[in-house]
Parts: C-alpha cells; sequence; structure tokens
C-alpha cells in the first residue's frame, strides 16, 4: 500500500454584510414572502443594468486586508455563464482574471514545532450569490425563489497547502473569526451566509505532480467539512490501491449516511465562456482609500492574543477563550479596567459569566452585569469584603436585579461579618440548633469544627467572615 | 479554423438551443462562411498588444448601499409564464427527480 | 403629413402656445399611422399604437417638445405598450418598468404614440429580421428601410412623426436613416442611457435618434441625454444644448460657417470598389463642405478593413450572454416540456429567429474555451486599435469625418440571402460603435431616386461639433439632399 499524502483547497463564498444587494437596491434580508426583494435588476428583466453597490466593496476589501491580501487597486467584473433556473440572467458576475485580492494567508491554528502554519490565499474576489429553487413543494415543479439573488458575496481561495482534515477545520475557524472581527460577514455556515466547496485529491508521498481533484459540496458544518476530507481522502486511497483511477467530478456530502456521493451533472459539460462584464467599467480604487480602509481595521485575532499574553499574563489556552469574539475581548478588557484584576476578571469571564450567558443565550454586550459593575464586584472580593460564595450569590442578584454590587450586598447582608458580637450570637444560635454536634465537638472532636463553620456560613447567608469563625470556635475549647 | 458539426452540437448545447439535422448541417456552412471572413485576424501582431493605456471607460461608478429598489408597475405574476404563490415554477430538476 | 411640415420646435411651440393641443397632435399621429399601416402595402413599421393618447383627459402644455408626438423601437422599455424586440420569444410582454430615454421624452412633453418594428434583438440591416414581417422603404415599397431600426426610420420618412428613437450596435440607426433620406444620430457611447434598451451588445449598444431634420435630431438627442445613476456605463457631466451648437453654424460667418474646421475624408471609406453614384453624392458634399469654409484633407484610418470581422466577434459574443435570460422562466414565452433543459431548449429553439439563432451560436462559439484567445482576445486588441487610428486621426487637428453612411442605397426586400454579405451593409458605420465616437447621417442625394446618406464623425463628446457640420451642410446642399 501506498502512503499517500492529502492534497486540500478550500473555496469559501462569504456573504457580506450589506442592507441592499450587490447590483441593486432590493434588501438582503431572510424570511421574507418569496420574490419580494426582487426588481428589474435581480429578475434580469430585458433592458435592466448592474450598479455596484459601495459598501459591499468597502466589505470585500476590509475582508480582503484582514486577510493580509494585496488589494488591486483596478479590478474587473466578468461574467461566468450558465444556464440555471436560479441564475436569471444566465451568467453570474464575479470576478475572473482580475480579482479584488491576491495573496494573503491564514493561520489554521495549529502549530507545527510551535511556530504557526499558514495557509496561502490565491484570492479574493467579489461575486453575486444565486438565487434558491424549492424542490418539495410543487408536484412535478421546482419552484424558485429570487430574494437571494443579487446579494453580494466575497470568494476567498486557498492554495492547495492544507493537507489534514484538521487543518482545514482550523483554517476555516480562523477564517470565521477574521470574518466577524472586521464585522465584514455573519459568517454562520448553518446558516448559509459561509458556504465551503472543498477541492480534494491524493498523491503518493514525496510526488511533485497534483493527483486529479474532486469537488465536496453540500457542506453545512466545520465538522462536516472535517468528516467529508477524511471519508474522500480514504475513497480516494482506496480507488488508487485497487489499481483505479480518480474520476474528475463533483460530490455531494451526504450528512446521514457519512459519506459523499456524485451530484448528477449540473445540466450539461461545464465552459463558463468568462469574458469582461461590459456593463460595469473597471473598479479602480485609490491607493489612499484602501491604506484609509487598513489603517480602519480592528485589532485582528492572532495579535489580540499576542497582546493579551504579554499584558496580562495570562496563558495561551485562556486568551484564545478571551478572544473567541471580538464582543468577549473587548469585554475582558473593560472587566480588568475597571476591577484592575485581570486574573480575576479571566476567571470571572470565562467561568460565571460564559455559563450564565450559556444558559440564557444572551449576547455578552446585552448580559445585565455590566462591565462596571462586574469590575467593582471583583474589586469587593479582591479586598476581602466579599467572600467567594458570597461574591457568586450577589452576582445571581445583581442578574436578576441589576444595580451597583455594594449597595445590593449591603442590602442583603453579604457584606463579610467579622465584628465578634454579630459572630457569636450566630454561633449560639448554630449550637442550640445542633446540640448534638456542637456537644462532640466541645468534648474534644476537633474535625466538627467545619462542620459548625458551614452551619454558621449559612445563617450568616455568606456574610460572616469564616476565618473569623473559626478563631471564635477554637476559642470556646480552649477557653 | 473551422466548425464541425460536433462543434455545432456542442455549442447548441452550451446555448441551450435545439437544433434539427438540417439546421445543424446549414449552421456548419453558415458559420464556416463567417468565420473564413475572420481568419484577417490572425495575422494581426498581437505582440504589442495594448494594455489599459486606453480603456475605453473609466471606473465604474458606486452607489450608496441603501434600500431603492425599482419599482414594479405590474405585478411579477402578471408577466411569469408559470407562477404560484409568488414563487417561479419550472420543470422539476433532473437532480431532484 | 401629420405635422404640416412643421420641425418639432415647432410643432412643441404651437402647444406651448395654445395653437394645438398635444392631444391633437397625438390624434394626427395615430390617423398617420392608421394610413400608412393600412391599404394593400402597409409599411409595418409601427407594431403597437398607444390610443390611449389621442383620449389624454391631461393636456401637455410645457416642455420642450410639449405635445411632440414620437415613436419608440420595440427594444426600448414602455409601461403602455409591449416591448417584444421583433421577437416571438417577448411577444405581447409588457415592462413593468420604463426606460430613461422614454422617462426623458415624457418629461419633455413628447408623447409616445407608438412602438417600431426592427431586426430581431436589433441583429439585422433591413428590419427583415421582425418575427413581425418586414418593414416596407416608405419612399420605394418594395425596398428595405435598412435595419435594424428601420421601424422608426420608415415612420419619420412617412411622415407620421418629425422624431423617433432607435438604436445602434453597429450602425442600426444611421444605415437605415441613409436609406430612407432623413436624419440618424449615434451619439458617444455613454452620453445616453441604456436602462431599459433591451440589451444586444452591451460595449456597443446606444440609444439614437431620427429627425426629418438634423434639428429634430438635435432637439432629440439633446432631451434624453446624460448621466444615469441606473446604467453605470452612462457619463456624468452637462450635456451641451446640440441646437444652439447647430444655429450658432447658421448664424456665424455669414456663407463661410465652418470656416477653421478641418473635416477628414478617411480613404479606407471611400474604396475604388464605391458606387459611382454614391461616390458622386458624397463628392458634391465635400465641394459644399469646402464651400462653407471647411477646409478638407484626406486622412487614414488603417484598421478599417477588419472592423468588420471585429463586429462579429465582439457583437455575438456579448449577444450570446445578453441572451441566455430569456430562458421561459420569469417572463416571455415559454414553451412547456417535462424536463428543464427540454424546457429552456424548445423555448430558446421556437423563441428565436434564424439570424438571433445564429449569432448566439457564433457568439458562444467564439467564447468557447479553447477558442476565445484565437478570436475574443484578438478582437479585442484590434478593437483597442480602430479606436486608436480614430484618436490619432482627431489628434491631428481633424475635427471631424466626412463618409459615405452605407455602400448602397436601400435594395430590395428578399435580394440579400448570405448573412455576410448583408454584414457588409454596416462596414462604414461599425468603427464609430467599435471606437465609441459619436456619428450621424444626413441625405446628401438620391441615386436612381433612392436616398444616399453622408456620415459625419467627431470625437468623443464632440457632437457639437458634429452637428455644427451637420447643420450647415443641410443648408449649403438644400433641395438638392433630396434630389
Ligand atoms: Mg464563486
Ligand atoms: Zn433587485
Amino acid at each position: 500500500m501506498t502512503d499517500y499524502e492529502l492534497v486540500v483547497g478550500l473555496e469559501v463564498h462569504c456573504q457580506l454584510k450589506t442592507v441592499s444587494k450587490l447590483f441593486c437596491g432590493c434588501a438582503t434580508s431572510f424570511g421574507d414572502a418569496p420574490n419580494a426583494n426582487t426588481c428589474p435588476v435581480c429578475l434580469a428583466l430585458p433592458g435592466a443594468l448592474p450598479v455596484l453597490n459601495a459598501n459591499a466593496v468597502a466589505l470585500a476589501t476590509r475582508a480582503s486586508l484582514a486577510l493580509g491580501c494585496t488589494v488591486q487597486q483596478t479590478s474587473v467584473f466578468a461574467r461566468k455563464n450558465y444556464f440555471y433556473p436560479d441564475l436569471p440572467k444566465g451568467y453570474q458576475i464575479s470576478q475572473f482574471d482580475r480579482p479584488l485580492a491576491t495573496g494573503g494567508a491564514v493561520d489554521t491554528g495549529l502549530r507545527d514545532d510551535g511556530a504557526p502554519v499558514l495557509i496561502p490565499l490565491t484570492r479574493v474576489h467579489m461575486e453575486e450569490d444565486a438565487g434558491k429553487s424549492v424542490h418539495d413543494r410543487f408536484a412535478g415543479f421546482s419552484a424558485i425563489d429570487l430574494n437571494r439573488a443579487g446579494t453580494p458575496l466575497v470568494e476567498i481561495v486557498s492554495e492547495p497547502d492544507i493537507r489534514s482534515a484538521a487543518a482545514a477545520g482550523g483554517y476555516l475557524r480562523t477564517l470565521k473569526q477574521i470574518l466577524e472581527y472586521t464585522d465584514v460577514s455573519d459568517a454562520n455556515m448553518e446558516e448559509g451566509s459561509l458556504r465551503v466547496d472543498v477541492n480534494i485529491s491524493v498523491r503518493a508521498r514525496g510526488a511533485a505532480a497534483l493527483g486529479t481533484k474532486t469537488e465536496i459540496k453540500n457542506l453545512n458544518s466545520f465538522s462536516n467539512v472535517e468528516r467529508a476530507i477524511e471519508v474522500e481522502f480514504a475513497r480516494q486511497c482506496a480507488i488508487l490501491d485497487a489499481g483505479g483511477a480518480i474520476e474528475q467530478q463533483t460530490l455531494l456530502w451526504d450528512d446521514v449516511h457519512n459519506r459523499v456521493r456524485p451530484a448528477r451533472s449540473k445540466e450539461g459539460s461545464h465552459d463558463y465562456r468568462y469574458f469582461p462584464e461590459p456593463d460595469l467599467p473597471p473598479l479602480v480604487l485609490a491607493g489612499t482609500w484602501i491604506d484609509a480602509q487598513r489603517a480602519s481595521l480592528p485589532e485582528l485575532p492572532a495579535a489580540k492574543r499576542a497582546r493579551f499574553i504579554a499584558q496580562y499574563g495570562l496563558g495561551a489556552v485562556e486568551v484564545e477563550q478571551l478572544t473567541v469574539s471580538g464582543e468577549l475581548a473587548t469585554h475582558f478588557e473593560q472587566v480588568v479596567e475597571a476591577s484592575g484584576d485581570a486574573r480575576r476578571a479571566a476567571n470571572w469571564l470565562l467561568g460565571t459569566v460564559l455559563a450564565s450567558l450559556n444558559t440564557s443565550g444572551l449576547s455578552i454586550e446585552r448580559h445585565p452585569v455590566t462591565p462596571a459593575r462586574l469590575g467593582a464586584l471583583i474589586r469587593l472580593e479582591a479586598n476581602g469584603d466579599l467572600s467567594n460564595s458570597a461574591a457568586r450569590q450577589l452576582f445571581g442578584i445583581m442578574e436578576q436585579d441589576g444595580g451597583e454590587p455594594l449597595s445590593l450586598a449591603r442590602r442583603e447582608g453579604l457584606l463579610k461579618v467579622s465584628d465578634d458580637g454579630a459572630l457569636v450570637e450566630w454561633i449560639d444560635q448554630v449550637f442550640a440548633e445542633f446540640p448534638t454536634e456542637s456537644g462532640r465537638f466541645m468534648a474534644g472532636e476537633a474535625k466538627l469544627q467545619g462542620v459548625l463553620v458551614g452551619h454558621v456560613m449559612k445563617k450568616s447567608r455568606g456574610a460572616a467572615d469564616p476565618r473569623k469563625v473559626n478563631q471564635l470556635l477554637a476559642a470556646r475549647t480552649t477557653g | 479554423m473551422s466548425v464541425t458539426e460536433q462543434d455545432v452540437r456542442h455549442i447548441a448545447s452550451l446555448a441551450r438551443l435545439e437544433l434539427d439535422d438540417a439546421r445543424t448541417s446549414s449552421l456548419v456552412r453558415e458559420l464556416n462562411g463567417i468565420l473564413a471572413h475572420m481568419d484577417v485576424l490572425q495575422a494581426v501582431d498581437m505582440s504589442a498588444a495594448a494594455s489599459d493605456e486606453d480603456a475605453i471607460h473609466g471606473a465604474t461608478p458606486l452607489r450608496p448601499d441603501a434600500l431603492s429598489s425599482l419599482p414594479l408597475a405590474s405585478e411579477r405574476g402578471t408577466f411569469a409564464p408559470n407562477y404560484q404563490d409568488g414563487f417561479f415554477l419550472v420543470p422539476r430538476l433532473s437532480t431532484h427527480e | 403629413m401629420s405635422d404640416g411640415g412643421r420641425s418639432a420646435a415647432d410643432l412643441a411651440a404651437g402647444v406651448r402656445d395654445g395653437q394645438v393641443s398635444s392631444r391633437e397632435l397625438a390624434s394626427a399621429a395615430l390617423a398617420a399611422i392608421e394610413r400608412v399601416e393600412s391599404g394593400p402595402t402597409p409599411l409595418n413599421a409601427v407594431l403597437y399604437r398607444d390610443h390611449e393618447t389621442a383620449n389624454e383627459s391631461t393636456l401637455v402644455t410645457q416642455g420642450p417638445l410639449a405635445g411632440v408626438p414620437v415613436v419608440v423601437k420595440d427594444n426600448i422599455a414602455t409601461l403602455r405598450m409591449p416591448t417584444s424586440c421583433g421577437s416571438r420569444i417577448l411577444d405581447g410582454y409588457v415592462s413593468p418598468f420604463e426606460a430613461t430615454v422614454v422617462t426623458r421624452l415624457r418629461a419633455a412633453g413628447a408623447t409616445i404614440v407608438g412602438k417600431t418594428n426592427m431586426d430581431e434583438f436589433a441583429m439585422g440591416s433591413s428590419t427583415e429580421n421582425s418575427a413581425f414581417g418586414p418593414t416596407r422603404n416608405p419612399l420605394s415599397p418594395d425596398r428595405v428601410p435598412g435595419g435594424s431600426s428601420g421601424g422608426s426610420a420608415a415612420a419619420v420618412a412617412a411622415g407620421v412623426v418629425r422624431i423617433a428613437l432607435g438604436s445602434e450596435t453597429g450602425g442600426s440607426v444611421r444605415q437605415p436613416a441613409a436609406f430612407c433620406g432623413i436624419v440618424g444620430v449615434k451619439p458617444t457611447y455613454g452620453r445616453v442611457s441604456r436602462h431599459g434598451l433591451v440589451a444586444f451588445a452591451s460595449s456597443l449598444d446606444q440609444v439614437g435618434v431620427f429627425g426629418r431634420t438634423v434639428d429634430d435630431a438635435a432637439l432629440a438627442l439633446e432631451m434624453i441625454a446624460g448621466a444615469d445613476p441606473l446604467d453605470a456605463t452612462s457619463t456624468t457631466g452637462t450635456p451641451i444644448s446640440y441646437r444652439s451648437a447647430g444655429r450658432t453654424a447658421d448664424a456665424a460667418e455669414g456663407e463661410r460657417p465652418l470656416a477653421g474646421l478641418v473635416i477628414g475624408r478617411p480613404r479606407e471609406y471611400f474604396p475604388e470598389s464605391l458606387d459611382a453614384g454614391i461616390r458622386a453624392a458624397c463628392d458634391r458634399a465635400l465641394d459644399t463642405l469646402r464651400g462653407l469654409g471647411a477646409d478638407v484633407r484626406d486622412v487614414s484610418l488603417p484598421h478599417t478593413e477588419l472592423a468588420i470581422p471585429v463586429y462579429y466577434i465582439v457583437a455575438p459574443a456579448e449577444a450570446s450572454s445578453n441572451l441566455a435570460r430569456f430562458d421561459g422562466v420569469r417572463y416571455g414565452m415559454r414553451v412547456e416540456r417535462s424536463g428543464l433543459r427540454a424546457m429552456y431548449e424548445a423555448t430558446r429553439s421556437r423563441g428565436f429567429g434564424p439570424e438571433v439563432t445564429r449569432r448566439i451560436m457564433l457568439g458562444t462559439y467564439v467564447l468557447s474555451a479553447g477558442y476565445y484567445d484565437a478570436y475574443y482576445l484578438r478582437a479585442q486588441e484590434v478593437r483597442r486599435r480602430i479606436r486608436r487610428d480614430f484618436t490619432r486621426v482627431f489628434a491631428s487637428g481633424v475635427h471631424a469625418l466626412f463618409t459615405p453612411t452605407a455602400p448602397t442605397v436601400a435594395f430590395p426586400i428578399g435580394a440579400v440571402s448570405d448573412p455576410y454579405e448583408l454584414y457588409l451593409s454596416d462596414i462604414f458605420t461599425v468603427t464609430a460603435n467599435l471606437a465609441g465616437i459619436p456619428g450621424m447621417s444626413q441625405p446628401i442625394g438620391r441615386v436612381g431616386g433612392l436616398p444616399v446618406g453622408g456620415q459625419l464623425l467627431a470625437p468623443h463628446f464632440e457632437e457639437a461639433t458634429m452637428f455644427r457640420v451637420a447643420a450647415a451642410l443641410e443648408r449649403g446642399l438644400g433641395g438638392s439632399a433630396n434630389a
């Protein structure tokens, strides 16, 4: 059996966050009545012409810059000609030999000898989306809804330099994070705002020439992408081992059976007959405008991670989690600012706050405990004014009722009580309620001290200073 | 260069045109007749091919990202061959039969 | 004649002054259409009429074209009449939106009374390729009016209207203007919005105007020109006043209104084989231009002979793509079949006529894998050289060029059957479309009783110069233009 090497390139289509379509003023919103968001341009009525959306150009440029691409000052739209009922003009307006951007690279997140593994990009270009076909609603007919037709996309094409399913997954997660950070796209695969096509081939390890590739479509999650690559890799290896040849074809991922199956050919052979779109003069971007777009990009995930490690002394794993989204990272820094304690801020956010968000389904910006209030809570805890458990309890109350932590803690009696009089009173009550345990404790069973402290803490609803309670209890047996 | 009957069938298939045998062979003749006149272009020296220096147009204008849909004076159903419940209907796609 | 021989400007003045109403002018135009479309040899120039315009309750009283009746080529989108492009595939299709040029004409006060016949999707030079039958030349009913805007040209020549809109891709306004003895203008590419003009070859298409006289055509063009946010290839900038340019020529310099202007005579447009009668008419026009003070100079445009091959690659290539939208899915004709591919093929094969099919085939071929470089890419390169020929000549101090508009006069219906022979009808006009420069045709005489057109070409956006020369030449030739 030959030792095969996997060769994968990814084509990612990503929907840009615009209000209107790429070439007309129709809404890009989802869930409207079929064909409600269509006009002469996106219905391809005779005589209608495309006019380019400025914001789509800006978002595509920002995505390209964030991916380290070189944005071309002149790029050209081209027609990709094929017949399909969800493609109203009979051609897709895309970019071909002069794309918006070239070069660039994406970090897979996997470290090879401690160094980042970068996957180089071939190009980033702009194009319009097609409409949707509904097949199960009318007997004998497919139903065409062109609401999505003309939605602006960027297509991000990697070099065929991905060598494992895990690297493909890492590439996609990083890519998604960058697109989200730059606010260019929702980049949600389940919702279809990010779509991935996999080009895959194998070759004997050490061989220079590329093998015949297949293309896998219909993937709706990153884990499906990874699984499909593994399955197709195994399929191709098995064919070659059996002396067969790989057939160049398009495959569809079958999520239910964990396998690929051939797509029935899309209406004959492919010859897209690309030529420059005569309805649109070239897209010309001023160098100064491109520079301004670059300057206004937010801090990107990799840079932010490096800074968090250096500035806050946190571990790589925690930083990875804190920078999962730009919003969480920003929130974290606001809590650090308010609390003056990065360690505790990280613990609170990655523990209590994330758990609470998971339960409530709220986004971090909507969480009722604002960074300023969480910061104040952390300060009370750090100063010893709140016990751990009282702090957690107070957080729950702040989530429910809102309000400032100090006044809430006072109202609820959660501030640590170290005043002897109050503590002695709670201890006396505990002794009265638990005569057996207190009797055995007084008779010398020192291990019961912890149990009694627990009862006192409970009675004080966490406000008693446990150190002081311990001292007072110990004094009773020696006194 | 000349066009064969096979070429004509292939092109017709790309262009979604249905040709009977008689029309196919007459198109072979007609296209070859026309293409013969195009052969003078093959003699053009392309080594000095011009670049962008004299592109026809300037830069494409951009429109603001705003909802400004061109209105339709009549309902989609009034001009569509088969329109139901807001959808354009086509014969069921072969991939979904 | 429905206009009593009055110019479009005079008609509009009459409407503004209350001498005649817009409704009366519309009624007269509709009656004139009825006259030319009935009898033993109907022109078949007007496909659709808007009868409502004769009963319009709201009268138009203002605007440079107040109440002036206009007909519009059937590939320009209108709301109240079909837009069928002379094709079965769009038979009965009424556009739910209106072309910018139509909106602008209406805003100027014009009344759109009809839609005119044309070669299917503007592919042709004789208006014989219409699904609705050929149009006759009003000057000689057995002959073609030229094309593809033959219906508009015939309507103006027959005296039905003073002004009509056509469209040009390779000479489809200038050539029928020449065949029908009227004025036809193709503006600079980008001067007029294409929004609502059904595309044939987007990089060449431009709406053009017909007029009985230079003044009529200039007024019409002035009304429709100007950048449009709905067409990315239309250009910014205020359109200059074409009419005042023409009138300045009349008034200035006494009988030498063209003093100081250099008119080029490109030798490639006057080959040995040129028809003797056409040559004689051109020589007389050139003599007239000299007499008006112009300096006439021989010039050369060396890539001219490659223009037809280039045009018949570029235009069909773009057309093959532009006509892909006619697929029976969203509008227009559909031939029902149980499978999608069968529906596409049946619809398109029955919907398109032979010439459209031929050009879609040719265009698909020159763009297809393996042939793109040999045909399309080469054609684009030669197109640049053709454009550079003009740039060079105009940069050498030449203000405008004078040529014959077409190599022949109007030929009999059915006389030309070889497609390429018919393509050669555009030999003197396609260059302006390929280069994007403005051009116009005006009557300069007759051969055997049939009109001969003389063509003026000018640099990009120099329509004013073109009109200045045309107006002077029209006046200088006087009655001999139509004799
Ligand atoms: Mg794509
Ligand atoms: Zn739209």
